[in-house]
């Protein structure tokens, strides 16, 4: 009943934000109460485009940088002999995502220089914890049936991990990664304090010029690619589970 | 043949299971009963490596299973285990092709097979094949997780309490789709149950452990009439020695000559249910029919009684 609806709104915000990218000057209107008189009310120093483009570039190198290391290190943890390093490669998890990525920006500048880098190294070790967690869930968590199953049917270790573990872990993989691209979106836009480019720059202009124009439409734009994104990961990870069989039939 | 010689099993100085020998028969069916915890899991699993013995050996054929890698020895070794262990995320027909991708077949021959069992086990191939496990009802379930540890041809097939998950009408049916199986494909099967019935159902040859010793082994009337400890008396159960003799065979085997009114029983159910029939339908004799229709004879009250009796 009514299940149209989210589709809607969802297929609405993306033209709503294709053409704000592509024409922001359609929009003047809406955005021109917002500012004093003569002040600009879209973004004049660049393209809109552009930044969304390399806001999207960076979080993506942090985040495919994230989800390598941190799966195969949920990997390594729940083998046999890897076992003894769980607790020490938690808490090392654990400090980078509890370290505040301003901080790491500050530290990472004097030895990387200004730019993108320093942003995506913040971004990357914020990102490692939620997709290590939910690795790791989804790999202690296998029904113990399955796996007696694999065993016993003479699956070596490596075919057990690819054909059984990972492809039934992987929905609870993908929550992992939507969850770390999603605050990974948000956090870049601290980046532009370094001088990335990326959407923070909207911000920090319209912070600087007092225009309040400037901030919501950075602000909108980023809140926008995040609903976006996280509602496209759960479609695939709905599909994904249905085919695993891990939901129940609707 | 399957040897155990002289096996042990510890854990962290806990013995679970304890210098046990026995000889199982090619093209039978041996099963194993215990109480839980009594190593009879355990001692299944030394067969197929997925335990490996403190100490002790096991020989199928004559070669000992480590001869060779334990993923290779298990994919020559049918297992199935209680709640199936279907892989949720494959077709039925890609979890009983299981093994045979793992040994490298060609697809006509895996397609070929995976037909062949669904065809077996009464699942229609066209229906049941691109189903995934979830869809399916337990007893199917139980089904297909069988034919999986049938696809690859074993002569050998363990079972671990195969049936425990299911209700007691799609069991009874299990057990006889089992054993028209064994007797169709010649498979030497072991397995372990709790439940008594259950062991004198399908069994040749019955093994009982008890706190990791194998304490008696040998075939069912055997047991009944010379059980080695309390314990083996206890677990069969006194007052149910009669029935349990009764039940080893079919009615088939205690067929006479001779007339007798009524609704003809079918040859394959057990003595013991024809007994039951007898008693409720209030006759001395009920004829016996095969499965074509033919009256091979009759079954008599008479008759059962006896053979429900000690032993001489």
């Amino acid at each position: 009943m009514r299940a149209w609806i989210p589709h809607l709104l969802r297929a609405a915000l993306l033209a709503v934000l294709i053409a704000f990218l592509v024409d922001p000057g359609w929009f003047d209107p809406l955005l021109k109460p917002l500012v004093q008189d003569n002040a600009p009310a879209i973004y004049n120093q660049g393209s809109l485009l552009t930044l969304t483009l390399l806001h999207l570039r960076t979080v993506a190198i942090a985040t495919t940088g994230a989800i390598i290391v941190a799966v195969t290190l949920a990997i390594l943890v729940t083998r046999p002999f890897g076992a003894e390093f769980l607790p020490l490669s938690r808490s090392l998890v654990n400090v980078g995502q509890t370290f505040p990525p301003v901080a790491v920006l500050a530290l990472a500048v004097p030895i990387l220089g200004f730019g993108e880098k320093p942003t995506l190294v913040a971004l990357f070790l914020y990102g490692l914890l939620p997709i290590f967690e939910n690795t790791l869930t989804g790999l202690t968590t296998l029904p113990p049936s399955v796996m007696e199953a694999a065993r016993g049917s003479g699956m070596t270790d490596r075919q057990r991990l690819f054909k059984v573990e990972l492809p039934l872990a992987m929905p609870m993989i993908l929550a992992g990664i939507r969850l770390s691209v999603v605050i990974s979106l948000a956090t870049a836009t601290i980046g532009s304090t370094v001088a990335a480019k990326t959407l923070g720059e909207v911000i920090i202009a319209g912070l600087q010029s007092n225009n309040i124009a400037f901030v919501l439409q950075g602000g909108l734009i980023v809140g926008a690619l995040a609903v976006l994104i996280y509602d496209g990961f759960s479609a695939i990870e709905r599909i994904l589970a249905r085919r695993a069989g891990l939901s129940t039939r609707s | 043949m399957i040897e155990i010689d002289g096996i042990t099993k510890r854990y962290d100085g806990n013995t679970v299971v304890n210098n046990v020998s026995m000889t199982i028969e090619p093209r039978t069916v041996t099963v194993i009963v215990g109480t839980s915890g009594s190593g009879k899991t355990t001692l299944l699993r030394m067969i197929n490596r997925l335990v490996e013995p403190t100490s002790g050996a096991i020989r199928l054929d004559g070669e000992d299973n480590r001869s060779m890698p334990g993923f290779e020895l298990r994919r020559r070794i049918g297992y199935a285990i209680q709640g199936h262990g279907l892989f949720p995320h494959r077709t039925v027909a890609q979890n009983i092709a299981t093994v045979p991708v793992l040994l490298g077949w060609g697809k006509a021959r895996i397609d070929a097979k995976v037909t062949e069992l669904l065809t077996l086990f009464q699942l229609d191939p066209a229906a049941f094949s691109a189903r995934f496990p979830h869809e399916l009802s337990g007893g199917q379930q139980q089904r297909v997780g069988v034919a999986r540890a049938l696809a690859a041809e074993p002569n050998v097939l363990l079972m671990d309490e195969p049936f425990g998950a299911l209700d007691p009408i799609i069991r009874a049916k299990a057990q006889a789709d089992l054993l028209a199986i064994q007797r169709l494909l010649g498979t030497t099967i072991v397995l372990v149950t709790h439940d008594m019935d259950e062991a004198f159902h399908l069994a040749h040859k019955i093994a009982v452990m008890d706190k990791g010793a194998l304490v008696q082994y040998g075939r069912p009337a055997e047991l009944v009439k010379d059980p080695a400890t309390e314990f083996v008396q206890t677990l069969i159960g006194t007052s149910e020695r009669p029935f349990r003799l009764l039940s080893i065979e079919t009615a088939g085997d205690a067929v006479e000559p001779g007339p007798a009114g009524g609704k003809p029983l079918a040859e394959t159910i057990s003595q013991r249910d024809a007994l039951s029939e007898l008693l409720w339908a209030g006759r001395s004799a009920l004829p016996v029919a095969a499965a074509d229709g033919t009256i091979l004879g009759r079954v008599t009250l008479e008759g059962l009684t006896r053979r429900a009796a000690k032993p001489q």
